[in-house]
């Protein structure tokens, strides 16, 4: 699904180049459940653009779903992300004047779907997520974990190959946090990709994968049988 | 792009904002209005001094004869000099400058009109048919004279309606007699003059012909009321006056310099230096309103800078999910296009509204006829004027949204999503 060589990526401001991202390798097969680690610095989030088709890079090889993404101009690059990659952000990044069902049918607008069958398959999404009483409601008159819930309904509505969430509970209690996990676990189950960048253990352990990027390359890679011991690890820390 | 959908976005953005929308509408609601207010008040003025040529055809010209005041040619001064009917012909077949001509014989001032007990002395003009179109005779009831009335001679006569009053009270004057001069003529015609110069209601009009006959005229002609033909510029009006008065010099043998030999007026001239007036004060307020205009749309252009500054993160999130530059462009352009076209057209109708009342106004004040000394008639705005303004109106719209629109597009999501 994610074919990463190589890839090199720097900012250059003024006279300054930070070299974030330094020959990373990184693959990732359809239908995994993988979270991204490191502190802060360690590109983490600068490959989540790269991932996530907000951001270029310098220098590598980035295959998604097997095709290039390079190059792109950003009609191109809209159109990708609107049709692969649903986001789920640490601040839900709900439009503050949009009800629940408008915020979630955005993406299928941008398809040129009609805004009747965009509604319906609107309330179809939140109704799986157990907030169809909640659908004419305004972002400021929801919870937090409401609000994530919506935000997931709405990457999920285009149908994406890979939900992207960058710290999705990050602005969540810890029982809410779980839920949401639990929500991002049963769609994965359902066959999308889902990769979620956060700095929480307890978050990360509840994936399948976790990749720990230092320096700009990937410092450590956990899977299945390690997951237990990582998680017996971070209990003791 | 324009589907139910985008509208639908862009009114529930212009909801969220009602006040912002409205200050933002509101100036070039104004610059509109000004435009529009000032526009009417130039046309106003305009017609008002239109009105005021409309008495005679713009392009009339008089000439009369007097005696020489220079000497010429081993010609002595205060010789007088007479226009005949060979000038006439030379007029109508030979000068290339004249179009229509009309030949007038003068009758004595004291000649008496008279109808049963009832008399009077009035002006009389006798004329050629042309002289309708020329000084723009207008026919209450009846005819004018035609051209078998002047190749028959016939006695027949058009009279103004003062006369009409002072001899037929409420009779029907057509088909009666009266005596000019003792002469009876048929009176053919009724004519009546709503403009200023209500003197032309105490005058008759007798066919030229009729009347140098019948009052021993010869082929004598005091005066000439021609028609140039139109040109454009002041230059070319008096190039015009001075070749016919050149022609006419050389037939009677004076200085074409000379000013009391034979004296003229030429309508045109006056009408093309006022009409050039026009012309500028026209121009100078549409500069002003233009001005006016861009200032709203700097205004506009800035809110929706501001605008698009607030909705960075919104943008951001729409591009995120797959908003095309082009979508993002559409959505501020659009918005600020609507803005301008509907608060500029609320300004339009305002403006014109206002100037219709005006009109309104001033002609309850002065009548339906125009009355007298309307420097300041129909100051309304024309509907190609209103069409040009509403061109400009979503013209300026794009204008103003374009800059916005530009950053709008240049959002990246990756600036706009982050955390701060």
């Amino acid at each position: 699904m994610i074919s990463i060589q190589n890839l090199h990526k720097s900012y250059v401001t003024g006279n300054n180049s930070l070299h974030v991202l330094k020959g990373l390798n990184l693959e990732i097969a359809e239908g995994e459940f993988v979270s991204i680690m490191g502190s802060s610095g360690s590109g983490k989030s600068t490959l989540l653009n790269i991932l996530g088709v907000l951001d270029d890079y310098d220098k590598g090889d980035y295959y998604l779903s097997g095709k290039k993404i390079w190059g792109l101009n950003e009609t191109q690059a809209a159109i990708t992300r609107n049709a692969m990659i649903g986001f789920i952000f640490q601040s839900f990044n709900l439009i503050s004047f949009k009800n629940a069902m408008e915020n979630v049918a955005l993406p299928l607008y941008y398809q040129k779907v009609n805004r009747k069958k965009r509604n319906l398959i609107a309330m179809e999404y939140l109704d799986r997520l157990g907030l169809k009483d909640w659908a004419h409601h305004l972002p400021s008159e929801m919870s937090g974990g409401q609000k994530q819930r919506v935000a997931i309904a709405r990457a999920l509505i285009s149908n994406p190959k890979i939900i992207l969430a960058d710290e999705p509970t990050g602005a969540l209690d810890s029982q809410t946090s779980l839920e949401v996990m639990e929500i991002l676990k049963e769609v994965n189950d359902q066959g999308i990709t889902v990769i979620i960048v956060t700095h929480e253990h307890d978050i990360a352990s509840l994936t399948r994968k976790i990749i720990r990027l230092k320096d700009g390359i990937i410092g450590e890679v956990i899977t299945n049988g390690d997951l237990q011991s990582y998680r017996d690890r971070i209990k003791q820390e | 792009m324009f589907d139910v959908d985008i509208w639908q976005e862009i009114f529930s953005t212009i909801r969220k904002n009602k006040l912002r929308t409205f200050l933002t509408g509101f100036s070039v609601a104004w610059g509109i209005f000004m435009l529009m207010v000032l526009l009417g008040s130039g046309n106003g003025l305009s017609n008002g001094v239109k009105e005021q040529f409309a008495e005679n055809a713009v392009n009339v010209m008089w000439m009369w004869t007097g005696e020489t005041s220079i000497p010429y040619n081993g010609l002595k001064e205060g010789r007088a000099v007479k226009f005949n009917n060979q000038d006439y012909d030379f007029l109508t077949t030979k000068s290339k400058e004249v179009e229509k001509v009309s030949s007038r014989y003068y009758l004595p001032n004291d000649i008496l009109y008279s109808y049963g007990k009832e008399y009077g002395s009035f002006e009389t003009s006798t004329c050629y048919p042309s002289l309708q179109e020329m000084e723009n005779i207008h026919i209450k009831t009846g005819r004018f004279i035609n051209d078998l009335d002047m190749q028959e001679f016939r006695k027949v006569v058009i009279i103004g309606d003062e006369i009409r009053k002072a001899l037929f009270k409420e009779e029907d004057p057509i088909g009666k007699y009266i005596k000019i001069g003792g002469v009876p003529f048929n009176v053919i015609g009724v004519s009546e003059s709503k403009k200023r110069n209500q003197d032309n209601n105490r005058s008759a009009y007798m066919p030229f012909s009729t009347a140098q006959r019948i009052f021993n005229g010869g082929d004598r002609v005091h005066t000439f009321t021609v028609t140039s033909k139109m040109v454009q510029t002041v230059e070319e009006a008096e190039a015009i006056n001075e070749k016919v008065r050149q022609d006419m010099a050389n037939r009677h043998a004076f200085d074409p310099k000379d000013k009391r030999a034979m004296g003229s007026f030429n309508m045109l001239t006056e009408y093309i230096r006022t009409m050039k007036i026009f012309q500028a004060i026209n121009l100078f307020v549409w500069i002003i309103g233009i001005g006016t205009l861009i200032a709203g749309i700097v205004g506009v252009s800035n809110i929706m800078l501001i605008l698009v500054k607030e909705r960075t993160k919104e943008i951001g999130i729409r591009k995120a999910i797959g908003a095309t530059p082009f979508s993002v462009i559409g959505l501020v352009l659009l918005e600020s296009v609507l803005i301008t076209t509907v608060a500029g057209y609320i300004g339009l109708v305002m403006g014109v509204g206002l100037m219709e009342l005006i009109n309104f106004g001033l002609e309850a004040a002065t009548g339906a006829g125009g009355g007298d000394n309307v420097f300041f008639k129909n100051p309304t705005v024309d509907f190609k004027t209103a069409v040009s303004a509403t061109l400009i109106l979503i013209l300026s719209g794009a204008l103003a949204g374009y800059f916005p629109s530009k950053r709008a597009a240049s959002v990246t999501p990756i600036e706009a999503l982050r955390d701060e």
